[in-house]
This record gives C-alpha cells, structure tokens and sequence, in this order.
C-alpha cells in the first residue's frame, strides 16, 4: 500500500526534483530557444529547493518497503550537495553564452543528475543504489561532452562514458555477487549475513565500482583527463556536488550494508585512501594545466575523505560529512576562479596565466589564495578544521600510519598549492583578465569566506559536537 | 582591567588594522591611482606603525596588570569552541616576556621599512600586521589546537615577506621556509590530537597535569620536538634559515630572528618539559649533543662566510644552541638563562639585521669583501656596531653575555661536558664576530663607492638606539627579567618533579 505520508517524508525532494525536470523539459520543448536564459534561474532555484525540502524533511523515513530510506545523515549531505548543485547552476550561465552552447538542456542534466545523487543517497537497496547512480552518471556523461564542438570536450565525455560503464557494470556484478550469496538486495538484510567468500567477493567488486565514481586512486585516472576536456562550469558541478554526494554514498554503503564487516574492508578502504593521497599529492607537482591540478587535488581529498571512513562509523561519519562541506564549498570556489580565467575573449587554463593576479586584481587573488590554503588545509582557515577531524578519526581508530602518511601527502601536495601562491603573488604580472562576471566573481568570494572564515569559527556548530555529530547519528549504530 | 578581555583585543588588534588598511585601501583605489604614490605609501606605513604602536602599548597594559609573584597563568580569558578544543587566552612570566618582544620589534620591522620598501606597500604593511596577531597568538593561546592554528598559520604571513620583497633566489628559499617548517609542525598536529585524546581536553593546564604514559611520552616528545627543532633551529635542520635570512628583506630578517625562531624554545620550555618529563630526561644527553654541536659546528662554518646577512643567520644558530642547553639542563638557572639568552637574541640579532640592512640600502650588497673602512665614514654606524658586536660575542654588560653565562653555568651542573663544548662557542663567536667587524669597519676604503656613504639617518637612529639601550639595561640589570620570569620558571621546574 502507498502511503503518501511516509513517501513523501522519505523522497520529498527527489519527487520535487523528478516534477521540476519533467516540467522543464516540456516548458523547454514548448518555448523553445527563448527559454535558455531563463531555464538556469529556474534550474538554480529548483535546486535550492530541494535542498530547503531535504532541510525541511531531515529527519528522513522509509518508504516503498524498504527499498529507500532516508536520514539526517543523507539529508545533511542532500542539503550541501543541491545547494552547491544550485550554485554551480548559477555560475555556469555567462561561460556557456560565451561559448555558444547555452540551452535548457544544461541546466535540465544538473537538475536530473542531482535526481540522482538524491536517489542514491536514499537508496536502502542494491537496485535503487545501481539506478541512482546511473542517472546520476548518464547526465554525467552528456555535460562532459556538452560543449560537443569541441574535441576536447567530446572526448572527456566519451572516455568518461567507456571507463564509467565499465565501473558500473563492476558495481552491477559485485551487487549480483552480494545478491546471490546472501538471497536479498536490501540494506537491512544484508547487515545479517554471514561471510561467505563469495559476498567478500561481490564487495571488493562494488568498492571498486564506487571507487571510481569518487575518483579514489587506482581508479582514479579517467578524472585529470574529463576535468580538464569537460567545459569548466561542469567541471565545477563534478567537483563539487557530486563528489560529496558519492563520497557519502561510499560511506553510507561501507556502513550500513557492510557495517558488520568492517575487518574485511577497512584494510582495502585504507589502502585506497592511501594510494589517492600518494597519487594526488605526487600527480599534482608536474601539472601545468589548472585544472588537472586541481583534479589531482581532488583525488587527494578524495583520498582524506577515505581515512575517515576507514575509521569506521562512530568516529568516521561525522569527521566526513565535516571534511566533505569544507573541501567540496572550497572546490566549487576554485573552479569558479578558473571560470574567471578569460583573456582576449578565450579561457586561459596554464597556471602562469594567473601571474602576478595579486597586483592586478587584489581581492580575487586574495579569495583565490583564502581557497588554495584551505584546500590544502592549512590553518587558519576551514580546510585545517576539515583535515584535522580526518586526521582525529584515523589516529582514535589506530590508524597512526595513515595519518601519517596523510601528513606527508599534506606537505607533498604544498608543493602545488605554493606553486599556485608563488604565480599569484610572487610573479610579474601579465595583461589583466578581462571582466569577471559579478555571479563568478560573487561566487569565488562567498565560497572564500563561507570555507575560509564561517566554517572556521563556527566550526563547533558545523564539526563534530554541532551538526555533523547530529547528521551522523542518523545512521544505524 | 575588569572583564576587558585585553589579552583579545592585543592579540587581534594588529589583525583588525591590516582589514581596516585593506578596506581604506580598496575604498580609495580608485579615486587617487594616479595620485602621489610615495605620499600614499607613507601614509599607509605611517597607520601600520600606529596600530603597532597601539598594540604594544596594549601588551604593556597587559604587563602592568600581570602579578609576576603569582605563577600559573593569568588573565585568562576562556570560551568553548569545539569539541575539546576551547579559545583560552591566558599569560605567565615567560609568554608576556616574548609578547612584550614581539610588540616591542613590531613596530620597529615597519619603521624600518620606512625608506628600504617602496613596492606594494599596502601588501607589505598588512603581512606583518597578520604576522603579528599570529605571533602574539602563539605566545598568549593556552589551547593546543589555538596554539598550533596561530604557530603554523604564521608561515602564510612570512611565506609572502620572503618571497615578494626578498632578493634573488627569495622564491627557492621562500618554499624551502615553509615546507621545512610545515612537516615538522604537521608531525606535532598528530602528536596533539593523541593527546587530545588520551587526556580528553586541548587545555594546557590539564595537559600539564596529565601524565602520559613514558612509552608514549618518547614518541610525543619526538613529534614535538620535530616542530620545534626546526623553528629554533637546531642542527641539522636549520638549513633553511640562512636561505630564508638571506633572501629576507631587512625587516623580515629581524622578525625572523627576533620573534619567529623564540617559538621553538617557547614551545619546548611549554610543551617538552613539563608535559613529558621522563622523555625530557630520557632525551637530555642528545639535546647536549645536538646544542653543542649546533654551537662549535655553526659557529665555525659562520666564520667562513661570505656574506653578512648569513654569518648573522649561522651565528644564530649557534646562540640558538645555548637556548637548547640552558632548556635542557632542567634547572633553574639554566632555564631563565635560556629565557634570558632568548629574549637577548631578539635585540641583538634584530639590531645585527638591521645594522646590516643599513649598509645594504646603500650599497645593495651584502658581500663583506666589499665594505672596508666605514669607520672614517660611518662613524656612529660603527658605534653601534661594535656594540652589538659585542653583545654577539656575550661581552659582560650586555644582555649577550647573562644569557650565555647562565645557560652555561646551568649545563654545567648538569653535564660538564656539556658546558665545556659550549664554552668553544664563545670563543669562535668572538672569532667570526670580530672578523666580520675588521674586514667591514676597519681598514682602508678600498671599493670607491664607499666615499660618499653617508651615516645613519634619523630613521635608523630610531630603530636601532632603543635595541641599544635595552641590550645594555639587560646587561647591566637581568633582574628586571628574572623578576617576571621566575615564577614560570619555578613551575616549570615543579611540573617537571611532578612528572617524574
């Protein structure tokens, strides 16, 4: 029996989401071409209020016998990752003008992909997982390759497209293991059973599916390659709502359905977390293209982000979702920095064209430099209070080495955010950018201060203690 | 005071003048970017020198309103945070002796800077403003994690000094300060948050109390110590500070010397002592070794130099070890010899920099083969020096000289040994000191462009006379220092026998 009560408790802005894209596609296919400009407020402000409704409704419950159920710590993570979706909307409009490719559609797959995301992060069973990640990857998959005139771009897409069903048909066939040797496809079910090696076997499959859609190392090497071919502003929706909303989903995945089982995996969790950092710290030092280095910035995040959930639950979930809000709200600040890297009508991405930007355009700089810091976690900035959570759950989970191997990819990875200071500050200028859009320009300083001064002082109401703790205690114990 | 939460407002004051700066700035860019540039600059110097001013007049409030009978820490100011983690503010006799330090070579670095930097000076005022806050923070904050986000945060700051207004290779040394300086101070975030855990507070003073179990002080101790050898900087990892010096503009020479190398010593009479006592003592014959060594090995090689700038960075160093030696000697004389021989250092190393940056400007070089003679010239440039040349050397009647007796006398009841090599130091410091004043000062003029250099102006008459004055009434008085400092010391010493 349906009952629209619990349902709409459960699955609230993802029926929003699901109403508001049908209805786009229609208003789109009816208006036509006048709607373009129009459809990114729109596609903007139906995201934000899925994130008001995920907000609204944080408690979370369970509908459709079982096959969702929803949190606070899902709905604390719905609400970052639509809101950033929203964001990333917002700023995405003067570069796709610019470049000739500005249609409904774009906005129409950001609203469908967080569909997604927001299925995902409800899922409480293998089928509803594997759906939401599809939808969440198939739009994916086109807003790589939007700007289709674009070879570069293009083949983002295609390579995103070949190497992520390949990751999903892994997902598909560790979840068919998992299914077989345990008889069930529910989440709650399958916290029962036993060890058969043939379930380990579908898990390690699955952790290597997930693996790749959060870009954790060695399944990390599609991401340099699709951030730097995808148009930029997608690049900022990747970076950012997406990769939390997979990070959490990970997690999610790790704890509830093979919560019991943590000695099976935590090695392979640590493992992976500590090759992402290696690679993201050491890939990074040779870059010259801005955006694979921060690509290979996020692969080392991703790669913190996995030290807290190898800690386990009780100490790893909310030192996540801490470390997640920070980094992701920095990223999504970076990439609209290199939004904002235009000179003579093209985008510039070598990291000397940011030279001497300190003299040229002092508070761009200055919110660049407050990002690039707290991304590398530096103090005094959010960025540390995130690391510092990760850093606190490996070490009360016995994890020394990884923590220390996570403080050395720190300093390896400085080399590269230094790199990015020194060009800023330290070099001669060259020919100032041309006018930033006043919605890039807003976003790279509100995503400054929101990560580098709000999360730091009130890092005890967002960190472990404040919302964090209350999201996570959402999970099953 | 009453509930004015001064140690705050002294703390964040220089950091809210840097905002105001930026914003006046910002504010007025556009109406006057064509207007008189020079005229502009001054103006800015002139309001971060106010706000210094301001800020050490605040430290001194501070100091008037601190009972240096009283150990323990005082005004303290305290607000939960996160988690374990709270802002707590609070001053003993050791923190407000390098605050005092700090505000008091402040204003001093800015004034300095007066004529020597003309490009970017808002940036410029605004890093040392930041600066500031951050090292005042270092020496007020009475939370591990408070401590750590000021003492590491403060590389940004210096990180941009070195690498915008420095000389030639500034960027190679700029990275090689802040990553050196970084993984060792990374170690100790790891090393804090175990013991955040264990003793389920960030709180110095229940951190104090705590005793950690001696298996675990060891590695503690080393995650600690990891941090503050290479801010002191002990050998071997003090190669980045001649580079860093070197490159430094004059003013970030002095703050580096002055201030940022006395949080190494600071956090080991803070942390190492007396929250692990048995690894303190299980480590004291290394921390001789590596004081000795530090003071006969860099002691020579700053004879051997070249350049000015870096046989005063070597010399460091070596003075540097004596710190460690009257640290480790675990008595009190030793350790308000090695508070003494910090806060000694400060003013003579500063004043040495500055000595040197008056030259500099000058000629720009640094190169002592190419000076010679200044006295006929320079008359009270080489007052000064000689001066502050003897104070390096630890002549009696300057503060130098209280400082390295004491440290010795302090290892010398601990470990002769000890006190016997260090006692090489003084003697090679003479040597390289002496040398260095000869070949610059004395003799004939040999390179012509020396003929017309004209003596100090009143800008580095300001600068230097007050390092002057005070290096002498130290020398002459180093009551006026163990008076404030003596009950931290008596309870350091305390703790320690705690512990053990």
């Amino acid at each position: 029996m349906l009952d629209t009560q619990s349902i709409l408790q459960a699955l609230a802005p993802e029926l929003w989401l699901a109403a508001s894209g049908l209805i786009l596609v229609l208003v789109g296919a009816i208006v036509g071409e006048r709607f373009n400009s129009l459809s990114y407020k729109v596609g903007a402000l139906v995201l934000f209020g899925a994130a008001a409704l995920s907000a609204i409704h944080l408690q979370g419950g369970e509908a459709f016998n079982g096959l969702v159920k929803t949190t606070t710590f899902t709905n604390f993570t719905k609400v970052i990752s639509f809101t950033l979706a929203g964001v990333a909307v917002f700023v995405s409009e003067g570069f796709l003008k610019r470049h000739g490719i500005s249609r409904y559609e774009y906005p129409l797959l950001m609203v469908l992909g967080s569909l997604g995301m927001g299925i995902t992060l409800s899922s409480n069973d293998l089928m509803t997982l594997y759906m939401g990640i599809e939808t969440l990857s198939l739009s994916s998959y086109v807003l790589a390759a939007f700007h289709r005139d674009s070879a570069r771009s293009s083949e983002a897409g295609l390579k995103y497209f070949v190497l992520g069903a390949l990751a999903s048909g892994m997902l598909l066939y560790g979840a068919s293991l998992v299914y077989g040797f345990t008889g069930t496809t529910s989440f709650d079910g399958l916290t029962l059973a036993g060890e058969s090696v043939g379930a380990m076997f579908g898990m390690v499959l699955m952790i290597v599916g997930l693996a790749f859609k959060i870009s954790a190392a060695p399944m990390h090497v599609w991401t340099p390659d699709v951030y730097e071919g995808a148009p930029t502003p997608v690049v900022a929706f990747f970076a950012s709502a997406p990769k939390f909303a997979s990070l959490v989903v990970f997690a999610n995945v790790m704890f509830t359905l093979f919560g019991s089982v943590i000695h099976q995996w935590q090695l392979i969790v640590a493992i992976v977390a500590g090759l992402s950092m290696i690679v993201g710290s050491l890939g990074g030092l040779t870059q010259t293209n801005i955006k694979r280095l921060l690509a290979y910035s996020s692969i080392a995040n991703v790669g913190y982000a996995l030290v807290a959930v190898a800690a386990g639950q009780a100490l790893g979930a909310p030192a996540l979702l801490t470390f997640s809000t920070i980094y992701v709200v920095s990223s999504l600040g970076l990439f609209a920095g290199v939004l904002a890297m235009r000179r003579r009508g093209g985008m510039v991405e070598s990291i000397q064209e940011l030279g001497g930007l300190a003299r040229r355009q002092p508070v761009f700089a200055i919110a660049m430099t407050v990002l690039v810091l707290s991304v590398a976690g530096l103090p005094p900035f959010g960025g540390f209070f995130g690391k510092y959570e990760v850093l606190r759950a490996g070490v009360d989970a016995d994890l020394v080495p990884l923590a220390i191997v996570l403080v050395i990819a720190s300093v390896v990875s400085l080399g590269y955010y230094l790199r990015l200071l020194k060009v800023m500050w330290f070099d001669e200028p060259k020919e100032a950018f041309e006018r930033v859009d006043v919605s890039v320009l807003g976003t790279v300083i509100a995503c400054a201060v929101v990560a580098g001064v709000v999360f730091m002082i009130f890092i005890g109401e967002l960190g472990t203690g404040g919302w964090a703790s209350y999201a996570a205690a959402g999970l099953a114990p | 005071m009453g509930g004015f939460p001064i140690l705050t407002a002294m703390t964040f004051l220089p950091l809210i003048g840097a905002l105001l700066i930026v914003l006046v700035r910002a504010a007025t860019a556009g109406s006057r970017a064509a207007a008189d540039d020079g005229r502009q600059n001054r103006a800015i110097l002139m309001a971060s020198l106010i706000i210094s001013a301001a800020t050490f007049v605040l430290s001194v409030a501070a100091f008037l309103s601190f009972d240096a009978s009283q150990p323990g820490y005082q005004l303290v100011e305290q607000h939960a945070w996160y988690g374990p983690i709270s802002y707590k503010l609070g001053i003993d006799g050791l923190s407000i002796s390098l605050i005092l330090l700090t505000t008091f070579l402040t204003p001093i670095c800015l004034l300095a800077s007066w004529n020597s930097i003309d490009t970017r000076v808002t940036e410029y005022v605004v890093a040392f403003l930041v600066l500031e806050t951050f090292m005042i923070g270092v020496f007020t904050a009475l939370d591990l994690v408070l401590f750590y986000i000021f003492f590491e945060a403060g590389l940004i700051p210096m990180f941009l000094i070195i690498g915008i207004w420095g000389g030639k290779d500034r960027i190679y040394a700029s990275f090689k300060f802040f990553l050196y300086t970084l993984i060792g101070s990374l170690l100790l975030l790891v090393a804090a948050i175990y013991m955040i855990q264990a003793a389920g507070s960030a709180d110095f003073e229940v951190l104090e109390q705590y005793a950690f179990d001696p298996g675990i002080q060891t590695w503690l101790w080393l995650a600690f110590l990891a941090s503050f050898a290479v801010k002191l900087p002990m050998w071997p990892v003090h190669t980045w500070l001649p580079d860093a010096h070197v490159q430094a503009p004059t003013a970030g020479s002095v703050v580096l010397a002055g201030v940022l190398l006395k949080m190494g010593g600071y956090g080991m009479l803070r942390f190492s002592l007396p929250m692990f006592p048995d690894a303190s003592a299980y480590f004291q014959p290394m921390m001789f070794a590596l004081a000795v060594v530090a003071i006969i090995y860099t002691s020579l090689v700053a004879w051997r130099q070249t350049d000015m700038k870096k046989l005063i960075a070597y010399s460091s160093v070596a003075h540097m070890g004596f710190v460690t030696l009257g640290i480790f000697a675990f008595n009190e004389t030793g350790i308000q010899g090695a508070i003494l021989q910090m806060l000694s250092h400060g003013l003579i190393s500063g004043a040495l920099f500055l000595i040197v940056g008056v030259v500099y400007d000058r000629m720009h070089t640094r190169e002592i083969a190419a000076y010679g003679g200044l006295v006929g010239r320079m008359p009270i440039y080489a007052g000064f020096f000689m001066l502050f040349t003897m104070a390096n050397v630890g002549l009696p009647g300057t503060s130098g000289f209280v400082g390295e007796i004491l440290t010795m006398v302090g290892g010398f009841q601990a470990a002769t040994w000890a006190a016997f090599g260090a006692a090489f130091g003084v003697i090679f410091s003479a040597v390289y000191m002496l040398t260095l004043y000869r070949r610059t000062v004395f003799g004939e003029i040999t390179n012509p462009h020396l003929e017309d250099i004209k003596d100090m102006n009143r800008i580095e008459w300001v600068c230097i006379a007050p390092l002057a004055a005070l290096t002498i009434l130290f020398g002459i008085a180093p009551n006026l220092i163990f008076a404030v400092t003596s009950g931290a010391t008596a309870r350091i010493i305390a703790l320690m026998a705690g512990g053990q």
